[in-house]
């Protein structure tokens, strides 16, 4: 038993059989991959369920989205884990020291994407960025950019709902998080920030440099597929099961003339019922999924989403740490606007 | 006797690194005052911009994440 135990710990070390490991390991992927549909099929007709009926249709979403979202989280965070190890919060805050509005806001939406962040580092990085001379509206533009744009989202929308909607998310969420970090900038909130934050100086920070071998960035992306994997599958559970809901039994004319793109009021309603809402991305697509295959206007879907993703409760709650309310107040309606004007934008495009 | 200070909110990973800390001082047989940083504005003073941070003596070794256990080690002995 331990000999066993020693040699996969030897293996481990060895960036041949990760390689080789990762090969097969995406071979069988894919294989499998491609047949969920056929498996979830028969799965539903084993089971005493009349077939075509609603209940029949629900089961078949949820039995077939559930390891298909799952296989493809494992995949997207494992090769996210990787290339963030390339990236550290300190590196983008010295990238982003002393950067101009503009430019900066538009380096800081990108590196929102690629660094490495976690919710509860939230203020810690606002503090840090702020107090290490990165302008405020840039701050902005990373912290917006940072949970909207992630790789869960973008990587679930590709496989889901399809590689145009997946682009058009990236490219407009990247400029919202621009735009709002860039107009935050220009109203020169520095006041509004609590006391304590303008106060602080940041300390010169030397961390020693890591050499991390191709085997420190696969270990990487393994414990984010521990980490992210573990901590969200009950989300995706809980998300596919509603809509698994919508798929099988709200009916299409319903939902058209609600989450349509002739009433114009549902694009509002849709980012004002986000915002107390709070859901990881992975959660929310399924259900988006889902309501897009029953006629919701693509619009007033995306900005449901980004309103759930970007505009939280909760990390407004942690944020009150540093911000006064007023500018809390201001980033809310800033970026609430933004979504607004991509709902409305992409309805017109796209009906 | 070093002095240790692990710098964090008191996110779940923060707790883990207090203890992985003071684990390994303890296996090394090293003397250590372990102290524990919650405080925003005392984290910023460090310069580090994500959590959990480690600081050895004064000296910012960690920032970000779990801390692996060959390292801890490492920047104990120094």
């Amino acid at each position: 038993m331990n000999t066993i135990a020693e040699s996969l710990g030897q293996a481990r070390k060895s960036q041949g059989i990760w390689f080789a490991g990762i090969a097969i390991f995406v071979t069988a992927w894919f294989v499998l991959y491609n047949q969920l549909l056929p498996f979830a099929r028969w799965l539903v007709t084993q089971l005493p369920i009349a077939p075509g009926s609603h209940l029949a249709s629900s089961v078949e979403f949820f039995f077939y989205d559930t390891p298909k979202v799952l296989m493809l989280l494992t995949l997207v965070v494992f090769a996210m884990g990787v290339v963030r190890t390339f990236f550290s919060p300190e590196r983008t805050r010295a990238l982003l020291a002393g950067k101009r509005e503009g430019l900066g806001n538009i380096a800081a939406a990108h590196l929102g994407i690629v660094t490495p962040f976690c919710s509860c580092s939230a203020v810690p990085l606002f503090v840090g960025f702020v107090s290490a001379g990165v302008p405020l509206g840039v701050t902005f533009s990373f912290l917006i950019a940072a949970p909207m744009v992630n790789e869960i989202a973008l990587g679930l929308l590709f496989a889901l709902v399809g590689w145009k909607v997946a682009l058009t998310y990236l490219a407009f969420g990247l400029s919202i998080a621009i735009v709002s970090g860039w107009v935050i900038g220009r109203l020169h909130l520095e006041g509004w920030l609590e006391p304590w934050v303008r106060e602080v100086r940041a300390g010169a920070v030397d961390l020693e440099d890591e050499h991390l071998t191709w085997v420190d960035r696969f270990e990487a992306g393994w414990d984010a597929v521990k980490e992210i994997v573990g901590k969200v599958w009950y989300w995706i559970i809980a998300g596919i099961a509603a809509g698994a809901f919508i798929h099988g039994y709200v009916p299409a004319e319903l939902l058209s003339s609600i989450m349509g793109a002739d009433s114009w009021w549902s694009v509002p309603a849709a980012v004002l019922l986000g915002i107390p809402m709070y859901s990881n991305a992975a959660g929310i697509i399924p259900v988006i999924e889902a309501l897009l295959g029953k006629g919701a206007a693509l619009g007033t879907v995306l900005a449901f989403m980004m309103s759930v993703i970007a505009l939280s409760l909760p990390e407004m709650i942690i944020l009150r740490k540093v911000l006064s309310l007023k500018l809390i107040a201001v980033f809310v309606a800033v970026v609430g606007t933004g979504i607004l004007g991509v709902g409305y934008l992409f309805n017109a495009l796209f009906s | 006797m070093k002095n240790i200070k692990v710098l964090g909110p008191g996110c779940k990973r923060c707790q883990t690194t207090e203890d992985m800390v003071k684990a390994a001082a303890a296996a090394l047989g090293i003397e250590a005052s372990i102290e524990k940083i919650t405080d925003y504005a005392e984290m910023a003073k460090y310069g580090i911009v994500s959590t959990p941070g480690i600081v050895i003596d004064g000296k910012v070794v960690h920032a970000g994440g779990l801390p692996k256990e060959d390292d801890l080690t490492r920047w104990l002995q120094a």
